[in-house]
Order: C-alpha cells, then sequence, then structure tokens
C-alpha cells in the first residue's frame, strides 16, 4: 500500500513538472521566435507576458468543440486521447536522476520505440476520422514521416545500445560515463546527428512540421479539430519533444553525469546535483528545437522522405558497422 | 525474477496510463461543461475551402504511401532483430560481428533494389 502511494506521489510530481515545462516551453518558444525576427514576443499578460500560457489555458476551455457531421465520431473523439496517452507513457521509464525513476525497467529503450509506434496510430485515426480531404492526407503524410523516421531512429539507438550493452537507460548512462570520452555523442557523432535529426522528424517539428505547411495541407491531420481535442494534441507534441531531449540527454550526452575528464580539470563540478546537469542538456535539446524552428525553412514531402530513406538510414547503418567494428577492436 | 516482482515493475506503467488517461477525459469533461454549443449544419461541415464538399474522403489514394508502410515493416523487423544483437554481442565475439554485417549485407541488397524500384521517388518524371 505505501509503495503504491509513493508510485502516485511519484507519477504526480512528474506530471506536474513535466506539464508545468511544456507550458512554458510555449511561451519560450514565441518569445525566442519573436526575439529571431526582431519582436517581442507576448508582452501583454502579466510582467513580459509570464501568463500568457495560463491565459491560453483558460481561453481554449471555453471554446466551442466542433465534430464534423460526416466524420466517425468515436475514433474521431478518442485519436487525441490515445496520442496523449502513448506519450506520457514514456515518462515511466526516464531516469530524471541516478535514483528518481517511475519504472526501472530493464528494456526501457524498447518501451518508447514500441509507444512511439503505437502513437502513430492516434495519427492515422485523426486523419481517417475527419472524412476531410486535408486531414486525410496530412494523416496519410505525417504517419509516412513518422514511420520513415523511425527507422533512422531506431538505427541510432542501436549503436548506443551496442556501446552500452543494455537497454535499461538508467545502465547506458552508467555505460556512458565508464568510457574515455564520457558521452556518446562524440565516438557515435554518425549517430548522434542522425538521432537529432529524426528526433525533430519524429515529434513533426520544424523544418519537417508538413502539418503546419498552410499553404498546402491546411493544418493536415488536425485540419478538423478544434478546442480542448486540438489542445490535447499540441500537448502530446509537446510531451514528445521532452522525451526526444530526454532521450537525447540520455542516450548521448550522459544524462546526469558529467565527463570525467571534465571532473578532472574542474574537481569542484562534482558537487552540482544530477537532476542539474539533466535538466540543462535538456533545455540546451529544446531551445535547439526552437531555435531550427525560427531559423530552416520546411522541407517539402519527396524531399522529407528522401533525406529520409537516402540519407539518415545508411548513415544509420554505417555508424552502427563502426560502432560494432571498434568494440570488436575492444577500444 | 519472479511473477511477482515482474508485476510490481510495470505498476507504475499501468498507473501512468491511467492518470493521463484521467487527466485527458476529465479536462475534456470539464471543458464541455463550461463551453458553448452551437452547432448549425454549415459549420460541421469537413473543411474545404469554401466549396461544399460533394462525397466521402473514404477512396483509394497513392500506392506509394502503401509501399511506404511495407517496407517500414521490413526495416523495422530489421532493427528490431538488432536490438537483441546488440545486447549480446560481447558475449558472442567476433562470430557476431561477422554474423550481423552478413545480414546487413542481404538487407541492403533488397534496400537497394526497392532504390532501384523507385520506391523513393515521389516527383513524377
Amino acid at each position: 500500500m505505501i509503495e503504491l502511494i509513493i508510485i502516485f506521489i511519484k507519477t504526480a510530481v512528474v506530471f506536474g513538472v513535466v506539464l508545468a515545462h511544456v507550458a512554458y516551453t510555449t511561451y519560450a518558444e514565441r518569445k525566442i521566435i519573436g526575439r529571431a525576427q526582431a519582436r517581442m514576443g507576448p508582452m501583454e499578460v502579466g510582467p513580459y507576458g509570464l501568463l500568457q500560457p495560463i491565459a491560453d489555458f483558460i481561453k481554449i476551455f471555453f471554446k466551442e468543440d466542433i465534430v464534423p457531421m460526416n466524420a466517425e465520431k468515436v475514433l474521431f473523439q478518442i485519436a487525441p486521447l490515445i496520442v496523449l496517452v502513448f506519450t506520457m507513457i514514456n515518462l515511466t521509464v526516464i531516469p530524471f536522476d541516478r535514483n528518481f525513476i517511475l519504472a526501472d525497467l530493464n528494456i526501457g529503450l524498447l518501451f518508447i520505440l514500441a509507444s512511439a509506434s503505437v502513437a502513430v496510430y492516434g495519427i492515422i485515426l485523426a486523419g481517417w476520422s475527419s472524412n476531410s480531404r486535408y486531414s486525410f492526407l496530412g494523416g496519410l503524410r505525417s504517419a509516412s514521416q513518422v514511420l520513415s523516421y523511425e527507422i533512422a531512429l531506431g538505427l541510432s539507438l542501436a549503436g548506443v545500445v551496442l556501446s552500452a550493452g543494455s537497454l535499461n537507460l538508467r545502465e547506458i548512462v552508467i555505460a556512458q560515463h565508464n568510457t574515455v570520452f564520457g558521452v556518446y555523442a562524440i565516438p557515435q557523432i554518425i549517430g548522434f546527428i542522425v538521432f537529432v535529426i529524426s528526433a525533430f522528424a519524429e515529434t513533426n517539428r520544424a523544418p519537417f512540421d508538413l502539418p503546419e505547411a498552410e499553404t498546402e495541407l491546411v493544418a493536415g491531420y488536425l485540419t478538423e479539430y478544434s478546442a480542448f481535442r486540438y489542445a490535447l494534441f499540441f500537448l502530446a507534441e509537446y510531451v514528445a519533444m521532452y522525451i526526444m531531449a530526454f532521450l537525447c540527454a540520455l542516450c548521448f550526452l550522459g544524462g546526469w553525469t558529467i565527463p570525467k575528464f571534465i571532473i578532472d580539470i574542474l574537481p569542484f563540478l562534482e558537487k552540482v546535483p544530477g537532476i542539474l546537469w539533466f535538466a540543462i542538456k535538456v533545455y540546451a535539446f529544446i531551445f535547439l528545437y526552437i531555435w531550427v524552428r525560427a531559423t530552416l525553412p520546411r522541407y517539402r514531402f519527396d524531399q522529407l522522405l528522401n533525406i529520409g530513406w537516402k540519407v539518415l538510414i545508411p548513415a544509420g547503418i554505417v555508424n552502427l558497422l563502426i560502432v560494432a567494428f571498434i568494440k570488436r577492436l575492444g577500444l | 525474477m519472479g511473477q511477482d516482482a515482474l508485476t510490481q515493475r510495470y505498476l507504475p506503467v499501468l498507473i501512468v496510463i491511467i492518470i493521463s488517461f484521467i487527466i485527458g477525459f476529465s479536462m475534456l469533461l470539464i471543458s464541455r461543461l463550461i463551453r458553448p454549443k452551437r452547432p448549425y449544419t454549415l459549420k460541421l461541415t469537413p473543411y474545404e475551402c469554401g466549396i461544399p464538399s460533394t462525397e466521402d474522403t473514404w477512396e483509394r489514394f497513392n500506392v506509394k504511401f502503401y509501399i511506404v508502410a511495407l517496407v517500414f515493416v521490413i526495416f523495422d523487423v530489421e532493427i528490431i532483430f538488432l536490438y537483441p544483437w546488440a545486447l549480446v554481442y560481447k558475449k558472442i565475439g567476433f562470430y557476431a560481428l561477422l554474423e550481423m554485417y552478413l545480414f546487413i549485407f542481404i538487407l541492403l541488397i533488397g534496400y537497394f533494389y526497392a532504390i532501384g524500384k523507385k520506391v523513393f521517388n515521389w516527383s513524377k518524371e
């Protein structure tokens, strides 16, 4: 019984922290993109516009929820919930610190890949059930985008599994800490780049944000959604961004640890709590997301699939072969 | 590892599924209580840039989407095969390296066949 209460408290903490971060990531995104375009970003609600996410949240509660009359109503209504739930369960296997993890599964990485595949169902169902041409095409495109880049993502993470010899994210971080560089991003630089690019595509973010290509697809599979159902998709997208940032920090950047050679030079850094290092790495990745969105133009759909299949997958395979060879030599 | 320990490990996953479902569902429910509901026919038609839509969307679409899905299945299964190999790589030794090079080589034949058949070629020339 006590254990159950502890699990509930931990879950509540994780959800609270992540959802608060999601709310303020939307604020940070608007601020940073605003600054990048020499604007101020949100300024009206609260000091420096700091209450803007809360105002948006309240506003969206009062919006009318429109379900198109020809739509497949049940599927239309549960699709956002599927996406949300199967994005949120990824949070269970993420170790935020040395001893803070909701479920210490020995197949953590596989779990994340599996639930990412299930979330694709939500996209397809949302696009199909709307019975609108834009939604339908947008759903198909987004689904094939997510599927294509999942292969590249899986290949780049296979290199990590190979080096660490474990699927448990906590053990991956520990194995990583014991290597010469302390991060896998340096010896597996190809895998790291492949991972970052496919993480952008997996979460439907710029420069691969086809659902937001207004000129051709209106809003992709989100076209017919309104009010809170739309907000659920939005929420899931930002949680997915954080999951990718967590994965990047854990698998390539050393999670809550810092490389040993840095500790040798600056010994006082060891005193810094691990969760802080983890947060810095995650924030840096989130900032990269926003920075790229402010900088790069969007890809066309055929270009997007070409990058996925003809560049990233071969690069992922090459990375894996190199890592296997290096590991064989015992370096 | 016993049955109990296994269940206990996966218990948080179940709890997270339930809680996140409740969060999403209850928010929709609360919103349902306070939001306006004034539907009329024109508002409920699917978005079509102003033109009334004539029929259902559920018809034939580009076959390339199917092919991408098929190739995805093959490659995804490949990755699933790679993971256990990566896990036990150190124990098996040199043989594992050879085996996997062979496996990937066979896969690459299929990959180049797909490229030769222009599966990933979306422009029309």
